[in-house]
Formats: structure tokens, sequence, C-alpha cells
């Protein structure tokens, strides 16, 4: 009874609680060198100032994203950091957790432990609660610490709820959808094509020579392909003389 | 070339480098009748020594600290030469070991290849995947994700089940109350050396009783029991040429799936690295759901069946020790499938469905219907030995030919 109670009084809760919260499709393309450079400017812009990806190197953004090193310092490189070096945030944890209640993860690999559809949706699914903190709550991700930092962009949304029964009969309010109730500098789309820039970065970031791994292989198939053929004719060649 | 030959015998004087290979490869005989299952022996081979040469240079660049652990593996993703093509075909390999051996263990199962004079071979491989099972745990500790820490938090723990000794045993093992950086100092130890050292010498000794007694096949008919007048089976062939040919062109075929997965899907949807273990490890936060690899799994659904703990481990090491059992619980008259009856084949069919279902059972959460399932399979899964004994002799089986059959 007590754990139907909480469920009521949390919108959202049944979708965190079983994991089962529908993700958007984010659709992306990692070898979208556009996309992957107006993804590392939004990043730059609104994350890396709490979030760090401290696995990654400016230098490696600036060769790989084909930006030129100064350009890289001039718009991402704000704490004073060395080309060369890993890209790390002059926040102090310490005061992080003092503000927010808990540091900001490093996104060094977020992609690889949530998935690309799980940042897509989480980025647009921020909603007006006045009993949280920032004034949000998000429907991905119940009672998070961060604010809506791309509020700006999107404006502010509503969540509709409705109630579904879960298998026990028990009713529980789950969020349906939402409603913009405050109109940001961009409309939805534009809106979800920064998320989806900004995810794309996110997932090279996770795994920067992804795109060298996909070419190679097909290489590498190719040429076993043809050893496969080889190596078959020649067992065959052996092999004629067992009776 | 006349260099070459001298080199040979002043090498053979010295060495008997002649000697080891007409006894191992140009006069060792094999039964000319090998099918499809029998691959995976060679297969398992290539990946053992796949995991020993990227282990080297992954083991240049690995910090095994509890400070620097998860860290030092995405430099190597990232800033090593290569390496993650190295770390790829390490961590890809790991779960390709477990097929290729899951897949060499039921040819024997098929085709009766534990039977005398083969029980010390059967056994030697048992060992060697009890022994992998313990470097792959070991193994997966190493890149120090939630999923690591967690997974060797619970394993371990299972040892304190035992009554009296468990709860130091289990602190003896971690060399801290919980999984620590003293645990991954020494599993780091053990899973680079003394696990390699053993595994590799057990090998050998599967080897050496392999061609002591000669290959089974899939007919399971004795083929040194028919020999010319020079002393060699009639159905035998030199295993060099035509199975190191062979073999290499079932390498070549294994080479193609393996490298579609390191260079297309080296995460496997989750199988072979999970999303959690990019995650580093935090003592304080218990993922909502551990589950071990999937090449575990229907050993952890065996443990989770059972109500009680210890009991649970008891069940689980019992099902790994059916295994040591087999040769003597088969008391069926022929070896292999094709000339069994239906007794063993539907026993078969059942311990397959067994094994499979109690592998997925294990990745899951513990519902009752899950715990409903994995009771049913588990007690299918020890029947499938227990019974044997007594189903095997009551099978009506078919009369073998006297000779292999072949095209």
């Amino acid at each position: 009874m007590i754990a139907a109670g909480l469920m009521v009084s949390f919108p959202g809760a049944l979708w965190a609680s079983t994991g089962k919260v529908k993700l958007d499709h984010a659709n992306i393309d990692i070898h979208d060198t556009e996309s992957l450079r107006r993804g590392a400017k939004y990043f730059a812009n609104y994350c890396f100032n709490c979030h760090s990806i401290r696995f990654m190197r400016y230098s490696r953004v600036a060769k790989d994203l084909d930006i030129s090193e100064d350009d890289v310092s001039k718009t991402m490189l704000f704490t004073g950091a060395k080309i060369g070096d890993a890209m790390n945030i002059a926040l102090d944890p310490e005061d992080a957790k003092r503000w927010f209640g808990v540091a900001p993860p490093d996104l060094s690999v977020v992609t690889r432990s949530r998935g690309v559809d799980w940042i897509y949706t989480y980025l647009r699914s921020f909603y007006k609660d006045e009993s949280r903190p920032w004034g949000v709550n998000n429907a991905v991700f119940k009672d998070v610490a961060m604010p809506h930092v791309l509020w700006e962009l999107q404006g502010l949304q509503e969540a509709t709820t409705g109630t579904i029964n879960s298998k026990e009969g028990v009713e529980h309010t789950v969020i349906t959808g939402f409603n913009l109730i405050e109109k940001g500098k961009m409309n939805p789309d534009e809106y979800n094509n920064v998320v989806r820039d900004i995810v794309t970065f996110l997932a090279y970031v996770g795994e920067p020579t992804k795109a060298t791994r996909l070419n190679l292989g097909r290489w590498v198939l190719g040429f076993l392909v043809v050893y496969f053929v080889v190596m078959f004719l020649l067992k065959k060649e052996y092999w004629k003389d067992v009776k | 070339m006349e260099w070459l030959k001298q080199t040979r015998d002043w090498l053979d004087e010295r060495f008997p480098v002649m000697e080891f290979w007409r006894g191992h490869l140009s006069e060792y005989y094999a039964p000319k009748n090998f099918n499809f299952w029998y691959y995976f022996g060679s297969l398992a081979m290539l990946v053992l020594v796949i995991q020993i040469l990227t282990g080297i240079f992954l083991t240049m660049n690995y910090k095994p600290t509890a400070d620097t652990a998860f860290a030092s593996v995405e430099y190597i993703m990232r800033d090593v030469k290569w390496g993650w093509l190295i770390r790829y075909l390490h961590s890809t390999g790991a779960s390709f070991f477990f097929v290729v051996v899951y897949l060499h263990m039921f040819r024997a199962l098929l085709y009766g290849s534990y039977r005398k004079p083969r029980e010390l071979l059967w056994i030697f491989g048992v060992i060697i995947f009890l022994l992998l099972m313990a470097e792959a745990f070991m193994g997966y500790l190493l890149p120090w994700g939630q999923m690591s820490y967690w997974g060797a938090q619970v394993i371990i723990s299972l040892f304190g089940a035992i009554p009296y000794i468990g709860n130091d045993l289990s602190l003896w093992i971690r060399g801290d109350f919980v999984v620590a950086d003293a645990t991954l100092n020494r599993f780091f130890s053990f899973h680079v050396i003394a696990f390699p050292m053993v595994l590799l010498g057990l090998v050998v000794f599967h080897l050496v009783a392999l061609h002591s007694v000669g290959s089974n096949n899939p007919d399971g008919v004795e083929i040194k029991s028919k020999k010319n007048d020079k002393g060699i089976p009639l159905d035998g062939i030199p295993f060099h040429p035509y199975y190191t040919v062979k073999d290499m062109y079932g390498v070549v075929g294994f080479l193609i799936i393996f490298a579609a997965v390191v260079f297309y899907s080296p995460e496997m949807f989750g199988w072979f690295l999970e999303r959690d273990n990019f995650v580093p490890a935090n003592p304080l936060k218990t993922p909502e759901h551990i589950a071990p690899l999937w090449y575990f799994t229907p050993f952890y659904a065996i443990l989770r069946a059972v109500p009680d703990k210890f009991l649970g481990v008891m069940a689980m090491g019992a099902s790994i020790a059916m295994l040591f059992l087999l040769p003597w619980l088969d008391r069926s008259p022929v070896r292999s499938i094709r000339y069994k009856g239906w007794i063993f084949k539907t026993a078969l069919a059942l311990f397959i469905v067994s094994f499979v279902g109690l592998g997925y059972l294990g990745t899951v959460p513990a519902t009752p219907i899950a715990t409903g399932f994995s009771r049913l399979f588990s007690v299918l899964y020890f029947v499938f030995f227990l019974a044997m004994p007594f189903y095997s002799k009551w099978d009506k089986c078919k009369q073998p030919p006297e000779r292999v059959k072949y095209k």
C-alpha cells in the first residue's frame, strides 16, 4: 500500500522504476561532421561548465572534427588548459555537490552507458514542477538534480498525465505527453535538432575511434572473405585424395 | 635448400624436432570423417592465442588500481595506438572463448567423446572449462565498471554462505571487507599470470591425452581397431596436411564472424560489453539489476533457483561436478548419438532446452514466473545426468558400423 501511494504521488515513477520509459529514436549519424561540429559548439556553451569529458582531449576533437586548433581554443577551451590536455572542468566537485546535491557526472562514455536514445529523450523531457529546487523535473530521470539548462532554447513545458492500471490492478499516474507553456527561442523541430547534434557529439566522444573501426572493418572482412575462398579451394585440393 | 636440411639435422641431433613433427602432425592419424563440430578444438586454441597476445599488450597500458583502472581502459581505447582494436579483440575473444568451448563440449556430448578410454581427456577438458570461468570472472573485474564491481561482490559473497569458515574465506579472497583496491590487484595478478599459466599447462595435458588415445569421431567407432599391415588405422589420415589445411579453413571462417563482431558490434547489444560497465565502479551505489555475463548465466540461474543460499551454492557447484562424472554416468553400448535411441535423443533435447533456458533466465530479474522456470530447468538439468545410468542402458540403440562412414 505504501508503495502504491508513492507511485501515485510521483508521476513517472512507474516508468522510472520499471525502466520502461518509451525512448524516442535519436536517429544520429556519427559520420555527419557538420552535426558533430554544431554539437561540439552546443556542448561547450551549455554543458561543459558543469560536465567534464575528461577522457577526451581538445586536440583530438580538433583533429577528428577537422576544426583548427585555434578555433577549438577559442570556442571550447575556457579553463586555460593546453590544447593537448584532457577536457576537464574548472568546477570544484565539492562546490557542485553543495549547489546541486550531487556532482555532475563526467560525460565521456555516457552514450555507452545510457544509450543515445536515452540522452535524446532526456534532454527533451524536462517539465515544470515547482516542488523541485530548479522548478523542473524530468520524465526520464525522475527528480534529477540538473536544472533545465537548455530552457531558453526549448522554452518550458508542462507534463500531461493519465492513469494506467498495473497488472496487480493498482492505478498509476503516468506522464503521457508535454504541453509547451512558455515559448523558447526555437521551435520544437529546431530544438530537437540541437539535442540531436549534442547527442551526436557525445556519441563521438563515447568512442572516438568508431568511424575508424567501421571503415577498417570493411577491409578486414573483405580480405577474410577472399582468404576464405582461397582456403576452401586449397582444402578441396588436398582432400581430393581422401577416399 | 641443402642448408635447410642441414639445419634441421643439426637441430634433430640435439632436440627431437622430427620425432615431434611425425608423432603429432605428419604421422598422427586422425579419423577421416570429422564433421563441422570438430573445428571447435583448434578454434579454442586460436582464441587462447588471441587472448594471450592481446592480453600482453593490454597489460602494458592497463593500471590495476581502484583509482586508475577505469580511466586506463579508456586511455587504451583512445590514446594508445590501435588500443581500441586490442581491447575489443580481447573483450570479444572472452565471449567467443565460451561460445567455442561450449560447442566443443557439446560435440563431446553428441558423439560420446568422454567414454572410455577418453575419460581423463574429458576431465582435463572440464578442468580447463573451470579455469576458464575463473579466468573470465577475474578479468571482468579489471575494467572496474559498475558490473565488474557488483558482479564480483555478489560472486565472492557466495563463499560467505559456507558454514563456519564462509565469512573469513570471502574476506581472505577479497583482501578487504568489500571488493576494493586489494581485490583488484590480486585479481589482476591471477588473471595475467597464475590462471593463464595453469590453463596453458592443462591445454598441454589435454593434447597429450588426446594424442595418446586418439580422437573419437562422429560414428563413435574406434579407428585403431582396424589397421593395415603397417599399423596405420585404415580410416585414419595424417593430421598434417589434411587437418591442418581443413582447420585453417575453419579458422578463416571463424575469423569472419569474429571480425564482424569486433568491427561492427563489439558490445554485441550489451551481451559482450554491458552498458552498466561504462559507469565507473561505485561501492556506494548498487545497480538495480546485477547479472553476470552470458556465459555464467546458466549456472547463476541454478544458484538462484534454490531458495537457500548455501544450498544454492552447492547446487551450482554440483551442476559443474556432474560434468566430471559424465564418463561413468553414460552406460550406453554405443558412443555416438547416430546410433543411440529415442530416449537419449529426447533427454539431450530437454537438456539443451534447460541449459539455454537457464542461460536466459540468469539474465533476467528473479520474478516468481522466472524462478518457477529456473527450478523446472534446474531439475531437468540434473535429471539428464543423474538418470543417465538408467536411461542410457534402457535405450534401444542401433548397431554401429564396423568402420567409419565417409561420403
